[in-house]
């Protein structure tokens, strides 16, 4: 085997419940290179990376770590090894001071073994940075440097365990240009003193900048590794999103009467949403496109009130609204449909009946205060029949249904609201793929009869099916916004990647 | 270049005001000047408020409380909770009962044991929270029944008095102090209280158990994936609050000259109120020693400067209600605007 790999994973193997999230992997890290992994959502880069520094452990498979085979049960043996990882939401603890943090779990001891040296504590994390030329006092408490800073700190704190392998998921994700470029200098010294980097990132114009290889991994295998000089970016994306499983054409439903049902202009909120515009209209599946963080679903949210917003201009069928809580969206007709049915969806310990009403419990009552049970159970009938959703009755608890069961719930609570305008987030998450189909027909009838829809979905096939027309977002930006007609993997792949570039419509 | 990007003061500037405004400093210090505004309120309205005798009362009043705020001060910043300091106070008081009077235990030994009672059981509480995931406010919820229970058990329902042991009593309210400077008698319980906050401060500041008990109430899951044992130092944690309870028990009993089985359920909150008025956060990550016992005698002097003014019991009671809750309502303001 070859001994100048720093790392090298071979047929990796991982299982969660109900999900094969790796299956032969293979991947490999010289000394002094900077080693990019990347892949759609989903495609297993972060739990390979996680098995790698001994977050998760691998069900079989083969890992070397210089030659010799490894077995890495826990993140303190990844550390022995001198494997560290800088996950994506960054693992500091916010109350501490930098030094405390680089230093935690193996603080300087001071004259008695349970006392803490915070001098030379204070004095090692202050050589540490300076070698890393990062201006920072060892003293300052994480929570008061700015996100950049707070990673470097995580650098300085895996570089400080004498790391040879150093892994950086997606580490410039909320970065500005100024900082990635300062990110990308220490990179390329640290390259120099010979250290690896495994770079996990969506960005295809870093990656040309920063790594020497490029591995490509797809629902969970290990596709190809390409040296980066040699091959463009086309390519790169071309592989990543391969061809896949819905090859059926998507049934495009006719055009719709343009009778905008919603309008949002200059939503802003920090840096999480900048400049976003877009028109909805009736009859229409709008699909929302995009990686993981570029803000599709905090758009939802700001649209239906439940997050602060720093501006936004909303109309609904053509008069401005103004929705500071999720019950003002519901009162001019907009329904949010969670990604996470089970935690914002549904109250799952409740039946079928009382989640139905659940939205328009005014609707539900009688004299005042008292619930209309016998209305209630009657209008969830209906749904129940209408929507065919498999349940032995409408008293059955949600919890017990399946995915795709519960997900028509959640339909039937804003259909009985009577909302004009469905916001589905992530529709057909966890549904089987039986079930998947039944949503899809439902959205289309949905659209059919005059509900303006908003789907928002990662999985590029699902996009490319259902939508009318497809905007995509990118770090909280609009880049771009495709007809069905024109819409394809790669041209998304493109726009959802494309950043800083202003591209509104 | 590279240097000069980084020492632009952008980060520093960030710091600002705000920060310093919504500071757990901030929070102490608020705390400190409500006690001080409730001192001299009281000490204008009545002559009786700032003599040596009721200014002892207050502090002995506060002794006992405020050492089990202590203990549960750590548990609170690893946003964990203790209900079970009360009872597993009387439990070790109990128990000292038991090695001294029954057992006939040297009253030093006696005392120790009676003490490492109060860790047993709260390393008890760490084991079920750290191994058994058990959430610690339903794990410290059972453990303050079982050592009400068997503190009723053990002491067969009854007092056990200390009568026929001189000088126990003298652990609470003789004075060494007064001994030395016989104007300044100050009951040895304060001094316990005040020597115990001194080393609970240090742990907390100094040891690595106080590292840990911040690093586990900021991110849990940072300091496990730092390699640090974390189930370890949670029962650390545990322990020690289980320690400060069993330190109460024995003051307790020193100052009712026995150990009451009865008592103790209820003392668990007052302790915890003491924290959160000293600004220790309930969600963890954040907190001082100086805040609890700062938080510990808002409650005694307004309790006593209430009783003073003839306020009757039961309205004292509401306005510690009140009290806590302003208290928690400025933290959670503070919280919200430095997000």
């Amino acid at each position: 085997m070859n001994s100048d790999l720093l790392v090298l994973m071979q047929d990796v193997n991982k299982s969660f419940p109900g999900v094969q999230a790796l299956s032969q992997c293979h991947f490999d890290l010289k000394a002094g290179e900077v080693h990019a992994l990347v892949g759609e959502n989903g495609a297993g880069k972060s739990t390979l990376m996680k098995i790698l520094s001994g977050v998760y452990v691998k069900d079989s498979g083969h890992i070397y770590v210089k030659g010799g085979e490894v077995h890495i049960h826990n993140p303190r043996m990844a550390q022995e090894l001198g494997i560290a990882m800088i996950h994506q939401e960054l693992n500091l603890m916010p109350h501490l001071s930098v030094a405390q943090n680089i230093f935690i779990g193996r603080e300087p001891r001071g004259a008695l073994p349970f006392l803490v040296d915070e001098k030379r504590m204070n004095q090692e994390a202050q050589a540490l940075l300076d070698s890393l030329h990062l201006a920072i006092d060892p003293r300052t408490r994480v929570r008061d440097l700015t996100v950049a800073r707070q990673q470097m700190v995580e650098i300085a704190k895996a570089l400080s365990y004498h790391s040879q392998v150093l892994i950086m998921d997606e580490p410039t994700a909320s970065l500005t240009k100024a900082e990635i470029e300062e990110l990308f200098s220490m990179i390329r010294r640290l390259r120099e003193q010979g250290v690896g980097i495994v770079y996990i990132s969506h960005r295809m114009e870093e990656l040309k900048q920063i790594s020497d290889r490029i591995t490509v991994m797809r629902d969970g295998m290990y596709i190809d590794t390409l040296d980066t000089a040699a091959c463009t970016i086309d390519q790169i994306i071309s592989l990543m999103v391969g061809r896949t499983i819905y090859e059926s054409k998507p049934e495009i439903p006719q055009d719709s009467q343009r009778e905008v049902a919603l309008e949002v202009r200059n939503l802003n909120r920090g840096r999480v949403l900048r400049d976003v515009n877009f028109k909805l209209y009736k009859g229409e599946i709008l699909g929302f496109a995009g990686l993981v963080g570029a803000g599709r679903t905090e758009v939802a949210r700001a649209i239906v009130g439940a997050d602060k917003v720093d501006s936004m201009e909303l109309f609904v069928k053509g008069q401005r609204v103004s929705v500071h809580t999720p019950s003002d969206a519901v009162r001019h007709g907009i329904g949010y449909l969670s990604e996470d049915r089970k935690r914002y969806g549904l109250v799952t310990g409740m039946t079928v009946s009382a989640n139905v009403a659940m939205a328009s419990m005014r609707d539900f009552l009688q004299a005042w205060f008292v619930l209309d049970d016998a209305k209630t159970a009657r209008v969830a009938q209906e749904y129940v029949e209408k929507l065919t959703i498999r349940t032995p009755s409408v008293n059955q608890r949600v919890k017990h249904l399946s995915g795709g069961n519960q997900q028509k719930v959640v339909i039937a609570k804003w259909l009985t609201a009577d909302t004009d305008v469905l916001i589905f987030d992530e529709p057909t998450r966890g549904i089987d793929v039986g079930a998947k189909s039944e949503i899809y027909k439902l959205l289309n009838e949905l659209a059919h009869a005059g509900k303006a829809i908003i789907m928002i979905s990662s999985e590029l096939p699902e996009i490319l099916r259902m939508s009318h027309r497809i905007v995509v977002m990118c770090e909280g930006r609009i880049t771009g916004e495709l007809s069905a007609a024109e819409a394809d993997q790669e041209s998304i792949m493109r726009l959802a990647t494309r950043r800083d570039e202003m591209v509104i419509h | 270049m590279t240097a000069q990007v980084l020492e632009s003061p952008q980060g520093k500037s960030k710091i600002k005001i705000e920060n310093v405004l919504y500071s757990p400093a901030l929070q102490r210090v608020l705390a400190f000047a409500a006690l001080i505004v409730l001192i001299v309120v009281f000490s204008i309205a009545s002559p009786n408020f700032l003599q040596f005798r009721n200014i002892t009362g207050i502090l002995l009043a506060t002794a006992v409380n405020g050492i089990l705020a202590l203990g549960v001060t750590f548990v609170i910043i690893t946003a964990g909770i203790d209900l079970s300091i009360g009872t597993v106070m009387t439990f070790s008081a109990v128990m000292t009962g038991v090695f001294i009077t029954r057992w006939g235990f040297d009253p030093l030994l006696g005392v120790l044991c009676g003490i490492l009672s109060g860790s047993f059981a709260g390393m008890i509480n760490g084991i079920v929270i750290a191994k058994m995931k058990v959430p610690p406010f339903v794990a410290t919820l059972g453990m303050m029944y079982m050592a009400k229970g068997l503190a009723l058990i053990i002491a067969e329902l009854r007092p056990i008095y200390f009568n026929d042991v001189p000088g126990f009593s003298t652990i609470a309210t003789g004075s060494v102090v007064g001994s030395i400077l016989p104007d300044f008698n100050i009951p040895n319980a304060v001094m316990i209280m005040f020597i115990a906050a001194i080393v609970g401060s240090f742990i907390l500041f100094k040891t690595i158990l106080g590292r840990y008990t911040f690093a586990l109430g900021s991110n849990e899951e940072a300091t496990r994936l730092s390699g640090v044992n974390v189930d370890l130092w949670k029962i650390a944690v545990y322990t020690l609050s289980g320690t400060f309870a069993g330190l109460a028990g024995v003051v307790i009993a020193a100052r009712l000259n026995s150990a009451q089985p009865a008592l103790g359920q209820g003392y668990e909150l007052d302790a915890i109120a003491a924290v959160v008025i000293g600004g220790t956060s309930l969600s963890g990550g954040e907190g001082s020693i100086l805040g609890t016992i700062i938080g510990a005698f808002v409650i005694s002097v307004l309790t006593n400067g209430l009783r003073i003014l003839s306020v009757p019991q039961e309205w004292q009671i509401v306005v510690t209600g009140v009290i806590i809750i302003v208290a928690v309502y400025f933290d959670m303001v503070r919280r919200r605007r430095s997000r």
